[in-house]
């Protein structure tokens, strides 16, 4: 098990988030369940483009709903109110003349449990570009092959691409769903703890995918593992009951927080 | 502490066997269902042995008179001497029971009836002529007499010996039989694609006639093809008229019960056997040339005798066709309400309605097929698109379209019952995947989840089958007929006729069993019908278990 070092990895980039060009602004959300049950009360956020985001904070602190707010899946919830403003690239994501198919496109996301569709692996990398239209097989085969190769799966699977999904173990689908999610290449990743379904050495290569693919996406994760966003993050927000507390780069965070409650999270006082 | 007797209760012991025990009676029920069916109706196409034998009831004056009886035994019951005495037979009313047997004399041509009741105690000298003739005949029934000669062309051929007379015999018989087939398809083929032309361009011509387009040059067109057409059915003609001048040469004497000589004619018989001199293998081989007969051929004499292959086509070709509706319609409602439609009031008014519809009675259906489908729609259809041949109704009668319309709306509740289960059952994850990739709602549907619920709408679609293929009260109403001319699928355009009247098993069942002119030769009939029924069905079930299954293991749930 490769020991992680994380003070090698903290101060390399001791970035502001404000000098970054912005991918996603998020201004005063609310998010209402059921009209009573609030989630999200006031949060102002600025994600930096290609650079990683880490929401950390104890369970039902809104963590999961804000991410999922991003590409309006809380759309497919009923009784869910929003209110306020996300902005992706400049463009307010709830106006009603954005194509919301479009929006899931360009702003992927990753859940927390593997989904693999029933169907053979190559047909789950190719299914996103089957939507758009894409159905020459030079296209599609070329595209498979850099997606599975991007998400370090092309070895172990390339001989079985006709297989089913269905049959590989959890952490070889949740690299698959993260291969199929970049085959349509989106802006953005959305990882809802995509990690924590999964056991350590798959972590490990989930993390290093990571670390990988921020070259070329912006990529949100919520983890509920401090030393993973700390491996992983450029950023982290700090959320809790449903406030953002803290949000700065990962290193400031972890090694000088602003706030108390923060440094309480960190050292383990709670959460 | 348990007491023993609790104990064994909370051990599950008692409902395993409660369990067993029903199954084992379900499957005994559906065993002795099959095997009484099978006993009955399969028995009747084995060639029993014909006996020979002098009959003398008691008479009320006089002597009794000994008649010869020639048949086959069909069954035996045990009747009360006062029942007898009261029909007419004297009998010694001391003896409290008289064993009765039904023997099948044939001979309806001859004697007036081909089944009678004979009691056994007067019955004397059976015996079992090796030379005795059993045959089919296209009309009047079953034959059974001895062989006296062959003659051609009005003359006796001289021929030595009891075998060289069979040989004979049997050889003529395949030339007629031969003969016999080739007129079927000239008749029933060839001729019959010409009067279907000719009255394709009947209406043609009335439908000229009623757009006002009818020139002259039109009509000289017509009458040409007409022409043409009356010059091949001469040709035709001629050409049956030589098969009947030939198959009506050869013809046969025979002598029956009592003495008495028939004549018959080789193009009426259908097949002639010697059942007393055939051994296990032979009678084995007619055993199974009969079943063919029955399921292959046409129906004889008013649906008693020869096959129901055209209710057995009718019947699947209902089926098929009715899936063909139910599928579409049941999984767009079950999609409609499972997936788009607010889950409000008045969608759970819409699924209680739909749930309810499953309990109407399908006689109610056949009013509602006639009355809507048939008297509104196809006369509507009848007057936009047909006009040329009314009054005579195209559309605006029972056929097979309307038939297979009626069941499918009987079974559509089934089938939007098992798709919504099927589609609940489907995990939010794979639907929030899709979405998550750019997929609308609908591409979500019809490329994950609606592929992952196919197993589920076969369920639905294996129970409308099972239901609808044995509903016979609406299908009277709605096209089903005792005889079709012709099969709703065959060789002329368009090929697929679903304005036509068709067969059916289950109707054949109670047209035999119940409409028969002759109930004792139609007896064994119901049961094998009966029979085959049930096996269609089990067919059809089977092959779309075995597509379920095949979905199944595609579609394999993720959650497991």
């Amino acid at each position: 098990m490769r020991k992680v070092d994380v003070s090698s990895v903290l101060g390399a980039n001791a970035e502001k988030p404000e000098e970054l060009d912005s991918c996603i602004e998020v201004s005063n959300l609310n998010l209402f369940y059921a009209k009573d049950k609030q989630a999200l009360i006031d949060i102002d956020l600025t994600i930096p483009k290609q650079r990683v985001t880490a929401f950390i904070g104890p369970s039902g602190c809104g963590k999961s709903s804000l991410l999922r707010c991003m590409n309006r899946m809380n759309d497919l919830v009923d009784d869910c109110v929003i209110k306020g403003r996300i902005g992706l690239d400049g463009e307010d994501i709830y106006s009603k003349h954005v194509d919301v198919a479009d929006l899931r496109r360009r702003v992927g996301m990753v859940f927390q449990k593997p989904n693999p569709f029933p169907k053979s692996i190559y047909e789950n990398v190719a299914y996103g570009l089957r939507i758009q239209g894409i159905n020459s097989k030079r296209v599609l085969d070329e595209v498979v092959e850099k997606s599975l190769r991007a998400a370090a799966l092309w070895d172990e699977v390339k001989d079985r691409l006709n297989d089913s999904a269905l049959g590989m173990s959890g952490g070889q689908q949740q690299r698959l769903v993260i291969a199929r999610t970049i085959a349509v290449e989106p802006e953005v990743l959305l990882l809802d703890e995509p990690a924590s379904a999964l056991d350590p050495i798959s972590t490990l290569k989930i993390e290093e995918l990571i670390n990988e693919l921020k070259r070329d996406y912006t990529i949100v994760i919520v983890t509920h593992n401090m030393q993973q966003a700390a491996r992983v993050s450029d950023f982290t927000a700090f959320m809790y009951m449903g406030n953002m507390v803290e949000f700065d780069a990962t290193d400031a965070i972890f090694t000088n927080p602003a706030k108390k409650q923060t440094e309480d999270y960190i050292t383990g006082r709670y959460g | 502490m348990k007491t023993s007797v609790s104990k064994w209760l909370s051990s599950g012991s008692p409902f395993v066997w409660l369990n067993a025990g029903a199954v084992a009676i379900s499957v005994i029920m559906v065993v002795g269902l099959l095997g009484l069916l099978a006993v009955r109706g399969m028995a009747h196409f084995w060639p029993a042995d014909v006996m020979q034998a002098n009959y003398a009831p008691p008479v009320l004056s006089g002597e009794p008179q000994v008649t010869e009886v020639i048949g086959e035994r069909v069954e035996s019951e045990s009747v009360s001497s006062v029942q007898i005495a009261s029909s007419g037979i004297p009998v010694d009313e001391t003896v409290a029971f008289y064993d009765r047997q039904l023997v099948k004399m044939g001979n309806r041509d001859v004697t007036g009836a081909d089944f009678a009741w004979l009691l056994s105690s007067f019955i004397s000298e059976i015996r079992y002529p090796e030379n005795i003739v059993a045959m089919e005949r296209r009309e009047w029934g079953n034959f059974y007499g001895f062989l006296a000669s062959v003659s051609e062309s009005g003359e006796e051929l001289s021929l030595s010996g009891d075998e060289a007379l069979w040989s004979e015999f049997e050889s003529r018989l395949e030339r007629a039989s031969r003969l016999h087939e080739a007129i079927y398809d000239i008749e029933k083929g060839e001729i019959g694609k010409i009067n279907y032309a000719l009255e394709r361009l009947r209406l043609r011509q009335r439908r000229l006639e009623i757009d006002s387009q009818l020139t002259p040059q039109r009509m000289a067109e017509l009458d040409q093809e007409r022409a043409e057409l009356d010059q091949r059915y001469r040709e035709l003609q001629q050409e049956l008229l030589a098969l009947n001048t030939e198959i009506d040469r050869d013809s046969a004497r025979f002598t029956v019960a009592n003495g008495a000589e028939v004549e018959v004619e080789f193009a009426e018989i259908v097949r002639a056997y010697r059942p007393n001199q055939l051994g296990l293998i032979g009678k084995t081989g007619v055993y199974f040339a009969k079943l063919g007969e029955f399921l292959t051929d046409e129906p004889r004499e008013a649906n008693t005798e020869g096959g129901i292959f055209p209710a057995i086509f009718g019947t699947v070709m209902m089926v098929l066709l009715m899936s063909v509706f139910v599928t579409p319609f049941g999984v767009v409602a079950a999609v409609y309400l499972r997936e788009y439609a607010r889950q409000g009031f008045v969608t759970q008014a819409i699924r209680i309605a739909v749930n309810n519809l499953a309990g109407v009675p399908s006689i109610v259906y056949g009013v509602f097929g006639l009355g809507f489908f048939i008297y509104i729609i196809g006369a509507e259809v009848d007057q936009l698109f047909y006009p040329e041949a009314l009054p005579a109704p195209t559309l605006g009668t029972g056929g097979l379209l309307w038939a297979s319309l009626t069941l499918a709306l009987l079974t559509v509740p089934v089938v939007i019952v098992a798709t919504e289960e099927g589609l609940a059952r489907i995990p939010r994850s794979v639907r929030e995947g899709s979405l998550a990739l750019g997929a609308t709602k609908f591409e979500t549907l019809w490329r994950v989840v609606l592929p992952m619920a196919s197993p589920a709408m076969m369920t639905g679609l294996i129970l409308a089958v099972a239901r609808a293929a044995g509903e016979v009260a609406p299908l009277m109403l709605v096209g089903v007929v005792k005889l079709a001319p012709s099969l709703p699928v065959d060789g002329n355009y368009p090929y697929l006729h679903l304005d036509q009247k068709f067969m059916h098993l289950g109707f054949h069942i109670y047209d035999v069993g119940f409409q028969s002119p002759n109930i004792e030769a139609a007896r064994p009939l119901v049961f094998a019908t009966a029979l085959l029924l049930v096996l269609v069905i089990a067919a059809l079930n089977l092959s779309a278990v075995a597509l379920r299954n095949h979905l199944r293991e595609k579609y394999k749930s993720l959650e497991v």
